[in-house]
Order: structure tokens, then C-alpha cells, then sequence
């Protein structure tokens, strides 16, 4: 069982070597080009965002829609920091750990009075509180207000690939942990956890502060990569946008996010040239996936290797 | 081992509980029996630190009136909810591991899980499915086993007969016999009185918000009263 498990994070281990080494052939060779790498930038950055939020939404099941409030906590440190403290990539490194620390804050803030909500409640008050986030950024002298900042470009695809991993891997690990189980069991029957001797406000907080952490992170590789922040890039619409791709993919299934971040990353990529359908596109895509596969793509199930495997065998074995 | 002493619970306006004293004796099984919205499960809830209460719950000698629902289940106290809650997207081992949460004695946590398998073989048979896949007794074993790996020295269960067969009712009640013999405590909320009253030691008779009858099991199950209102006549 260990042996297999062990096999199991090995072969993850290749994917990510194999995926970093061909995606930088193929940028070398000029197949992916400065577009393309802008797509493959936004892919990253929303899975970053994806996974965090289904770290609250989909482990621990509590429904939150103000997790664009914390992308833009990240997105602003970091660019205050690269205009007016630190530039460069240590600026972004720097960025991030404001960004994380002010975070944890305003999650522990905010979630200590709202998670003793449940369900629509919760959802209601986490969509406030990102509104206040935003309204404060709006508001302050060093964010340069409505008009934002324009930022010089430090944040590279390869900063964002390994950002991906490490987050991936956090959330994962958080997830098979003792911890990451208490959460499920909160997710799954709280009055249940409860009698378990679960504590489970202080469970949901850790996974809602952790989430807001990571999201802020995804915010402030975003700033780092596209020049441009202002406030509103981050309204609730973006919380719901992060949403759509955590019930896309299957709430709990870290595999599901990766895949449905990248199809509605290029599904925008490819409908911004008809930006007159586009969103009549992308809204008719989610209803058809939500009628045909109302749990997300991959409901809470995760693509592994063995599950793989075992498909392979089936397959063959019909063959036969 | 366990005193409730004129416990109250009030939701909102309604007061489900009105003074209600209880004691439950080391090695016992106590059934407490009564119609819908007796506050017989209110009453465990109270126990378990679930609901807010006023009067004063005494166990092994220490009031629990302000512990919270960690500490109770700590001091030896846990519960078999109502409807089995067990976790229905997590695999049997994974439950029943959730039921070990307090411990820290990973040896202690191991040899319980071979002793609940033990108990319930058909749990080992399943153990890795996810519980929700699993059949209505098979989820009221799994809900008492995760219980078990708890070490509880007072086993609170919540209408263990709901929902199930006659035959599975019987092997429950048995378990449940079988538990108490091997020195757990165990008070039982019961809708079914006739099964309840033969194995319990004594048992309390719950009517809107009060205890209103106690006695031995074959006190009750004799009485007239009891036979007309709860047993059929």
C-alpha cells in the first residue's frame, strides 16, 4: 500500500519535470509564442485560485464568495511593493509575503465572526466582506485608487509554474492530513464532527485563512505578470468567475480544478475574438456541463495514475 | 457515574426540557423511552455539549455543565447520533479513524480498529468503500464502531433501531448487549420500548420535556401504563 503510494507521488513527480521540460521546448522553438504564454500564465494563476478556493468550498465546505478579495489583498501588495520598494523578482517574493500575511489577517478577521454562519448566510456575508476589501484598496492613497497601477513586469511563466506546484502540493497534503480529514468530516456532517470532539469552527477558519493565503498568492503573481491592476478587476464577479471554476471541475477534486481552470482559460482565450457572443458562449458551456454533469467534471473523484491504470486494464480486458 | 441533575433546555420560546433528573450507574444500560418530541434526544445533545442547558450534569464526579463538546467527548462520553451521521464521502477506515480524532496513541487507535472489526466483521470486509455506499445496518455499525474508537467510558446511542429490519434491530440490540458486558457504560434512546426495556437495567419513561416513569426493565415492561402507551397494548 506504501510502495504504491510512493509509486503513485513518483510518477506525479515525472508529469511535473515532464510538463516543465516540454513546455520550455516548446517555448524555446517558438511553437508557443508571446500569446500563447500569456494564456499559459492565466491558466496557472487560475488554477492557483481554483484550488485555494476549493480547499474552503470543496474539502471543507463552506461556501464562499468573496475569495476575490483576497486575490486582490495579493494583487496590491505586491504591486505597491514593486512601485514603490522593491522591484524586480525580490519584489515579487517580497510581494507575496505581505500579500500572504495581510491576508491571514483579514481572513482571521472576517471568519471568526462569519463561519458561524452556514450555507446561503455565509455566502452573503464572505460576498460583503470581499466588497469591503475592495471598496478600502479603492479608497487609499498608496493604491493609487480607481486608476490603479501600472506595473513593470516581474513575474516570469516559470515563477508561476512552480507557484502552481507548491500550492498544489500544500492543498494536497493539507487535504490527506489529519487536519485535511477533520475538515471533510466538517464538510461532510458538522453536528457529527462535532460529537467527535472536532472543533470545528476552529477547523473551518484554518482552511478559510489557508484558502485566502493562496488566493492571495495567485493575486499577487497576477500583478507581477500583466502590468495592470485596479480595483475593478477584483468585484464579486471575479469571486464568482474563481466559483465557476471550483464547481466546474468537482468541489474536492484538486485534479478537477486543473482541468476545468485550463478548458475555461482557453475557452475565454479562444471566444475573445467574438466578443459579442462570447459571453453567451461561456454561459451556455456551463449550463450544458452543469446538466450533464451537475458534480463538476470530475465530481469529488481525482485523476491518478492508478485509477488510470486500472482504466487501461479494463480496456484492454474488454479488447480481448 | 453519570448525574443529570433538573436540566433545562429551552429553543427559543419552547422549552424542550423541564427539570429532568438522570443517573446512570457504572456498568448500566439505561434506556430512556418516550414519544416523538419527548426531548429524549435533546436530552443526550445536552449531554454531549450540543445544545445550551441550564442545571447541572455531573460525570465521574466533575461537572461538564460548561465543558464544551471536545472535552466531553475527552472525559469519556460519546454519542451515536440520531440517523447514524456517519461521514458518507469517506472510505469505512477513514470513519472510523474520525472517531479516534482525540487520541493521540497511534498503537492504542490500531488495536481498536482490529477490536471494531472484530466486532464487525462486515465492516472489514468494507473498509474501503465509502460509508455512504453502504447499507442502512451496515451504517448504524459503522456509526457505533466509530464511536468505539473513541474509548468511551459512557456510549450515548440515538435511536439505533431507526430505519432498520426486525432481524437487523435484533443483532443490533444484541451488539449493543455485547458492548455493555465487555464494560461500557450505555444510555439508549429508544422509539422502540419493547426492545429497549429487555436489555436495559432500568430505564426512564420520557413525555414533553419530563420524565413522568422510571424503573428496573422488567418493571416497565410489566407495568400497565407503559404496555398500553408504548408497547401495544
Amino acid at each position: 500500500m506504501k510502495n504504491w503510494m510512493k509509486k503513485e507521488n513518483l510518477l506525479w513527480l515525472g508529469l511535473i519535470v515532464l510538463s516543465y521540460a516540454v513546455l520550455n521546448i516548446l517555448i524555446s522553438a517558438g511553437i508557443i509564442n508571446n500569446v500563447y504564454k500569456t494564456v499559459l500564465m492565466t491558466i496557472g494563476i487560475n488554477i492557483i485560485l481554483a484550488i485555494s478556493l476549493n480547499l474552503i468550498i470543496g474539502i471543507t465546505g463552506q461556501f464562499s464568495l468573496g475569495h476575490a478579495g483576497f486575490m486582490i489583498i495579493g494583487a496590491y501588495s505586491c504591486g505597491v511593493m514593486l512601485k514603490s520598494f522593491v522591484s524586480g523578482v525580490p519584489g515579487v517574493f517580497l510581494g507575496i509575503i505581505a500579500g500572504m500575511v495581510i491576508s491571514a489577517f483579514v481572513a482571521l478577521v472576517v471568519a471568526i465572526p462569519t463561519l458561524r454562519l452556514r450555507g446561503d448566510y455565509l455566502a452573503i456575508a464572505t460576498l460583503g466582506f470581499g466588497e469591503i476589501i475592495r471598496i478600502v484598496i479603492l479608497n487609499m492613497k498608496i493604491t493609487n485608487g480607481a486608476a490603479g497601477l501600472i506595473l513593470p513586469k516581474a513575474v516570469s511563466w516559470h515563477m508561476i509554474f512552480w507557484a502552481v506546484v507548491i500550492c498544489t502540493i500544500v492543498v494536497v497534503n493539507f487535504g490527506r492530513s489529519a487536519h485535511g480529514r477533520a475538515c471533510i468530516s466538517v464538510r461532510e456532517d458538522e453536528i457529527a464532527a462535532e460529537a467527535m470532539g472536532i472543533n470545528t469552527t476552529q477547523y473551518k477558519i484554518l482552511a478559510f485563512v489557508l484558502g485566502a493565503m493562496i488566493a492571495s498568492v495567485a493575486g499577487a503573481l497576477y500583478a507581477g505578470a500583466f502590468y495592470v491592476i485596479k480595483p475593478d478587476m477584483f468585484t464579486y464577479s471575479k469571486s464568482i468567475d474563481i466559483l465557476v471554476l471550483v464547481v466546474f471541475g468537482g468541489m474536492g477534486s484538486i485534479t478537477g480544478s486543473f482541468i476545468s481552470s485550463t478548458l475555461v482559460s482557453l475557452l475565454n482565450t479562444v471566444l475573445q475574438q467574438f466578443s459579442s457572443v462570447r459571453m453567451i458562449v461561456y454561459g451556455l458551456a456551463l449550463v450544458v456541463i452543469m446538466v450533464f454533469r451537475p458534480s463538476g467534471l470530475l465530481g469529488r473523484k481525482e485523476l491518478t495514475f492508478s485509477g488510470l491504470l486500472k482504466v487501461l486494464k479494463k480496456g484492454k480486458g474488454a479488447a480481448q | 457515574m453519570l448525574i443529570v441533575k433538573d436540566l433545562s433546555v429551552h429553543y427559543g420560546v419552547i422549552q424542550a426540557l423541564k427539570q429532568v433528573s438522570v443517573e446512570v450507574h457504572e456498568g448500566e444500560i439505561v434506556a430512556l423511552i418516550g414519544a416523538n418530541g419527548a426531548g429524549k434526544t435533546t436530552l443526550l445533545h445536552a449531554i454531549s455539549g450540543l445544545v445550551k442547558h441550564e442545571g447541572d450534569i455531573l460525570f465521574l464526579g466533575n461537572s461538564l455543565s460548561k465543558a464544551d463538546s471536545r472535552a466531553i467527548v475527552a472525559a469519556g462520553i460519546t454519542q451515536v447520533p440520531e440517523g447514524r451521521r456517519i461521514f458518507p464521502d469517506m472510505s469505512v477506515t477513514e470513519n472510523l479513524l474520525m472517531g479516534a480524532y482525540l487520541r493521540k496513541d497511534k498503537a492504542g487507535i490500531e488495536e481498536d480498529m482490529k477490536m471494531v472489526f472484530e466486532r464487525f466483521p462486515r465492516l472489514q470486509e468494507r473498509k474501503k468503500q465509502l460509508a455512504g455506499t453502504l447499507s442502512g445496518g451496515e451504517q448504524q455499525m459503522l456509526a457505533m464502531g466509530r464511536a468505539l474508537m473513541a474509548k468511551p467510558k459512557l456510549l450515548l446511542l440515538d435511536e439505533p433501531s431507526m430505519g432498520l429490519s426486525p432481524l437487523l434491530v435484533k443483532e443490533i440490540f444484541s451488539i449493543i448487549t455485547s458492548i455493555n458486558e465487555q464494560g461500557t457504560t450505555v444510555l439508549l434512546v429508544e422509539q422502540n420500548a419493547r426492545m429497549a426495556l429487555q436489555i436495559a437495567d432500568r430505564a426512564y419513561v420520557m413525555e414533553t420535556g419530563k420524565i413522568v416513569l422510571s424503573g428496573t426493565g422488567e418493571e416497565l415492561s410489566a407495568s400497565e401504563d407503559i404496555k398500553k402507551a408504548y408497547l401495544g397494548g
